[in-house]
C-alpha cells in the first residue's frame, strides 16, 4: 500500500503500461485490417499461436481450478482449502481471457455464440469444446464470485453462492474432463496432417491426463510466484498450508506423469512408430518425453521424498513448460509435417505481441484482484464460514 | 481392436469412450454409402493437357476476381500452386521419372461422401447435398477455420484479408448449375474430355472399364473410391497417385475417426457426477467417522477423569476421617493421661508436704490455656 502511494510508476508498472498500449494498437490493427494483416496464417496453416498458445495452453494451464477444488471438496483433502481460491481465481481469469483471445482468431468474432444459440454442429468436437468452455466460464465465475462479494460486502448473496460449492465443483470436473480431452480430440480428425509420433486415437486421454499435470504444476508454480510478489497479502493459514499443498500436488503430478509416459510408449509401440525416432521429429519427440515428462516426474518424486520445496518448484517449471511444448508440437511443430519447409508456418511478431498482451492482461487483473479481494487470505468477517 | 481393449483398461473415462464407440458409430452412420444418385466427376490425367481452360471456366461461372496472369499463360504451370480464396481450382504440372512428357492434374474440392469439413464445422455451415456436392453457407460461418484443419485434402481456403466478412471459399461442384440441369463449368469446357460428369456409380464403372481395356496406360487404383471414406470426384492416372501430389489418405471417414471421442461425451456426463458424488460421500463419511471417533475419545477421557477425581476425593476423605479419628483418640488419650496425672498429683499432694503441692497445682491451668 505504502509503495503505491510513493510512486505508481514502478519499473514493472511501466512495462505493463507499455505492453498494454502496444496491445491496444495491435488490436485496432487486427479488427480494422483483418487477420491477414497481423498474422502469418495461410490456407495450409489456418491455426497458429493464437490457437496453439492462447487456447490450447491457456485452457490446460487453467486446469488448476478443477484439480484443486476437486481435491479439496470432493476428495476431502481439507488441507488444500487455502489453495482453492487462488486456483479458482486464476482459472476463471484464464478461461475468461481464452475467450477474449479467441475473438482475435475468429473471422466473425461476433458470431461466437452461434454454435450455442443458432445452429448446433453437434458432430463437431469443436462444438463440444465451445459448449463446455462457455458453461465452465460461467461456473468458474460463480465459484469465484464469493471473493468479490465479500469484498463488496454482499453477505446474503455470498452465503447463497457458498451453498452451491458442491454441485458447482462436480459440474466443474465434468466440464473440464470433457473439454480438456476434446481439445486433444480436435486433432483426431487429421491423421494425415499430424506426425504419427503425436497422432493417436488416444489424444483425448493424453490431453486430459496432461491437463491434470498442468493444473498441479501451475498451482505450485503460481504459489512460488505469489509468495515472492504478494507475500504480505497472505494470511497465516495460507502460509502454513502452502508447503503441504505444494508437496501434495507434486506427488499427484509425479504419478500422473509416470502413467502418461507409459501409455505414450504403449501407444507408439502399438502403432509401431519406433522407426520415426531416428528422424528429426523423433529427436523432438524424445526431448518432449525425456525432458518434459520423465524429468519432471523424477524431480517431483524426489522433491516429495526429500521434502525439498525448491526441487518441487523446479519440477513445476518443467511441468508448465512441458505442457506448452506438447501443445505446440501437436498444433504447430508436428502439424503439417509433410509440407515442404517453405509452406510451413512461423508466427508473425504481431501474433506473438497479441499473445503477450493477453497474458499481461491476465497478470494485471490477477494482481488487482489479489490486492483488493480476499483471495490469499480469509476475510475476517467470514472466518469458519466454509 | 487392441485400442478398444486398452481403452477399457484405462478405467472410468477410458471405459466410457470404449463403450461410447459402438453407439455413436451406429448413430453417425459411418457406413454411409452416399446418396444413390449422387453425381461426381472423373478426372483422367492421361487425357489432361494442362490447358487451364477449366480454371478459366471456373473463374467465369463463379464470378471470381481476375488473376494476375492470363489463363492463356501456361508458364504459371511451372510453379506448384494450391487453391485459394480467389481460385477454386488449379491445374498442376508433374514431371515424373521415366516419362518424357509431364502429367497434369486438376485439383479442387473432392466433395467427400462423408465430408470432414461438414463433420468438423460447429455451426453446420456445410451441407452434403443429394446431388453429391458439398456446399457452404457463409451466413453461419464463425470463421474458426476448423474445416481447414479437418479436410484431409487441405481444400477449404479463407479470406484472410477481409476484416469484416471473411469467408471460407471452395469449389461447389457447380451445385447451382447442376440444379438447373447443366454441367459443371470445368467439365463443359474441357476440350480433351479429361473430365467426365455422371452418377458416381457409373463413373466408377467407366473408370474400371478403362483400366481393364488399357492395363498399360493406368495404375490399378481409382483415387477417391475409398479415400477418406470415398469422394465424389474420382481420379485415374498412369503413375502412382502420390506422384501427382495426391497424398495417401486412409479409408477412414471423418465421422468414423471422431466417433469414439464424441461417443465418450454422454458417458462422461452420465458417469462422472455419480462417481464424484460417491467420492464426496466417501470423504464426508470418513470425516464423519473421524468426528465420531473424536467425540467418543473425548467422552472416554472425561469419564475416566471423573472416576479418578472421585477416587482421589474419596481417598482424601477417608484419610481425613482417619486423621480426625486419630486426633480424637489422641486428645482422649491426652485428656485421660492428664486426668490420671492430675489425680496422681492430687493424691501425692495429699500425702506430701504443703510446699510441693502448690507448685504442681499452679502448672496445670497454664497448660489448659
Ligand atoms: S475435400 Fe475437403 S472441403 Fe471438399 S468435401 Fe472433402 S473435406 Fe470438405
Ligand atoms: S470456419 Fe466456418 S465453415 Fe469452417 S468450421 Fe469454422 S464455422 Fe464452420
Amino acid at each position: 500500500m505504502s509503495s503505491n502511494q510513493k510512486s505508481f510508476w514502478t519499473p514493472g508498472n511501466i512495462l505493463t503500461a507499455f505492453i498494454l498500449a502496444g496491445g491496444l494498437v495491435l488490436t485496432v490493427l487486427r479488427f480494422t485490417q483483418g487477420i491477414g494483416a497481423v498474422t502469418n496464417l495461410d490456407d495450409n496453416n489456418p491455426w497458429g499461436v493464437w490457437i496453439g498458445f492462447d487456447l490450447l495452453c491457456g485452457v490446460a494451464l487453467a486446469a488448476g481450478g478443477y484439480v484443486t477444488s476437486a481435491s479439496c471438496y470432493l476428495f476431502g483433502l481439507k488441507k488444500y482449502h487455502s489453495a482453492v481460491r487462488p486456483a479458482i481465481t486464476t482459472a476463471f481469469l484464464g478461461y475468461f481471457f481464452v475467450v477474449i483471445a479467441l475473438l482475435y482468431d475468429l473471422g466473425h468474432p461476433w458470431r461466437l455464440p452461434y454454435p450455442l444459440v443458432w445452429s448446433q454442429g453437434t458432430t463437431s468436437l469443436l462444438f463440444e469444446v465451445g459448449l463446455c468452455v462457455a458453461t465452465y466460464v460461467t461456473v468458474l465465475f460463480v465459484e469465484w464470485s464469493p471473493a468479490a462479494l465479500e469484498w463488496l460486502g454482499f453477505r446474503k448473496i455470498r452465503n447463497f453462492v457458498i451453498k452451491l460449492t458442491l454441485p458447482l465443483t462436480i459440474l466443474g470436473v465434468v466440464l473440464s474432463t470433457m473439454h480438456q480431452s476434446s481439445l486433444g480430440a480436435l486433432f483426431v480428425i487429421a491423421p494425415g496432417k499430424l506426425h504419427p509420433l503425436w497422432y493417436s486415437s488416444f489424444l483425448p486421454v493424453f490431453f486430459f491426463m496432461s491437463s491434470m499435470v498442468a493444473g498441479a504444476s501451475m498451482v505450485i508454480f503460481e504459489g512460488a510466484l505469489t509468495h515472492k510478489g504478494l507475500h504480505h497479502k497472505m494470511d497465516k493459514t495460507h502460509l502454513e498450508e502452502a508447503e503441504g499443498v505444494a508437496f501434495g500436488m507434486a506427488k499427484a503430478a509425479s504419478f500422473i506423469l509416470l502413467g502418461y509416459f507409459f501409455i505414450k510408449m504403449f501407444d507408439i509401440t502399438m502403432d509401431n512408430d519406433w522407426h520415426y525416432l531416428a528422424t528429426g521429429y523423433g529427436a523432438l519427440f524424445m526431448v518432449e518425453m525425456l525432458g518434459f515428462v520423465a524429468l519432471p516426474a523424477f524431480l517431483y518424486a524426489l522433491g516429495v521424498r526429500e521434502k525439498n520445496l525448491t526441487m518441487v518448484r523446479v519440477a513445476s517449471v518443467f511441468g508448465v513448460l512441458g505442457i506448452v511444448f506438447n501443445r505446440f508440437n501437436v498444433s504447430m511443430l508436428a502439424f503439417n509435417w509433410q509440407l515442404p519447409a517453405s509452406e510451413r508456418y512461423f508466427p508473425h511478431w504481431m501474433e506473438i505481441g497479441i499473445s503477450i498482451f493477453i497474458v499481461t492482461l491476465i497478470v494485471t487483473t490477477y494482481r488487482f484482484i489479489a490486492t483488493k479481494m480476499p483471495v490469499l487470505y480469509e476475510h475476517p468477517e467470514y472466518k469458519d464460514a466454509h | 481392436m487392441h485400442r478398444r481393449k486398452f481403452l477399457s483398461l484405462l478405467g472410468g473415462a477410458g471405459l466410457a469412450s470404449a463403450m461410447g464407440v459402438t453407439k455413436s458409430q451406429a448413430a453417425s452412420g459411418h457406413s454411409f454409402n452416399g446418396y444413390p444418385d449422387a453425381m461426381g466427376v472423373l478426372h483422367d490425367s492421361t487425357r489432361c493437357i494442362g490447358c487451364r481452360k477449366c480454371e478459366e471456366a471456373c473463374y467465369q461461372v463463379n464470378d471470381l476476381p481476375k488473376p494476375e496472369k492470363e489463363f492463356k499463360d501456361l508458364t504459371v504451370l511451372d510453379t506448384k500452386r494450391r487453391t485459394d480464396a480467389k481460385t477454386y481450382t488449379v491445374v498442376n504440372k508433374y514431371n515424373t521419372a521415366g516419362l518424357e512428357h509431364p502429367i497434369f492434374r486438376k485439383q479442387q474440392c473432392n466433395h467427400c461422401m462423408e465430408p470432414a469439413c461438414a463433420s468438423a464445422c460447429f455451426v453446420k455451415a456445410f451441407t452434403k447435398n443429394s446431388d453429391g456436392s458439398v456446399t457452404y453457407n457463409g451466413d453461419l460461418c464463425v470463421g474458426c477455420r476448423y474445416c481447414m484443419i479437418a479436410c484431409p485434402f487441405s481444400v477449404p481456403t479463407f479470406e484472410y484479408d477481409d476484416a469484416f466478412d471473411p469467408l471460407i471459399q471452395k469449389c461447389t461442384m457447380c451445385h447451382p448449375r447442376i440444379q438447373e440441369g447443366k454441367l459443371p463449368g470445368c467439365v463443359e469446357i474441357c476440350p480433351k474430355e479429361a473430365l467426365t460428369f455422371g452418377r458416381r456409380e457409373d463413373l466408377l464403372g467407366i473408370a474400371r472399364d478403362r483400366i481393364r481395356k488399357y492395363p498399360d496406360r493406368y495404375v490399378k487404383h481409382i483415387y477417391g473410391e475409398h479415400e477418406a471414406g470415398g469422394t465424389n470426384w474420382l481420379y485415374l492416372s498412369g503413375v502412382p497417385h502420390t506422384e501427382l501430389g495426391q497424398i495417401e489418405v486412409g479409408k477412414t471417414s471423418a465421422p468414423e475417426l471422431t466417433s469414439g471421442a464424441l461417443g465418450a461425451v454422454p458417458m462422461v456426463v452420465g458417469i462422472w457426477p455419480v462417481l464424484l458424488t460417491g467420492a464426496y460421500a466417501i470423504s464426508k463419511r470418513k470425516e464423519k467417522i473421524a468426528q465420531e471417533e473424536k467425540a467418543e475419545a473425548v467422552r472416554a477421557t472425561r469419564e475416566s477423569a471423573q472416576e479418578e477425581a472421585e477416587a482421589a476425593l474419596k481417598a482424601a476423605m477417608d484419610k481425613a476421617t482417619k486423621d480426625k479419628a486419630a486426633a480424637v483418640e489422641r486428645e482422649v488419650k491426652k485428656a485421660v493421661a492428664e486426668a490420671e496425672k492430675a489425680f496422681e498429683e492430687k493424691l501425692a499432694a495429699a500425702q506430701a508436704p504443703a510446699g510441693e503441692a502448690d507448685t504442681g497445682a499452679g502448672e496445670s491451668p497454664e497448660e489448659e490455656a
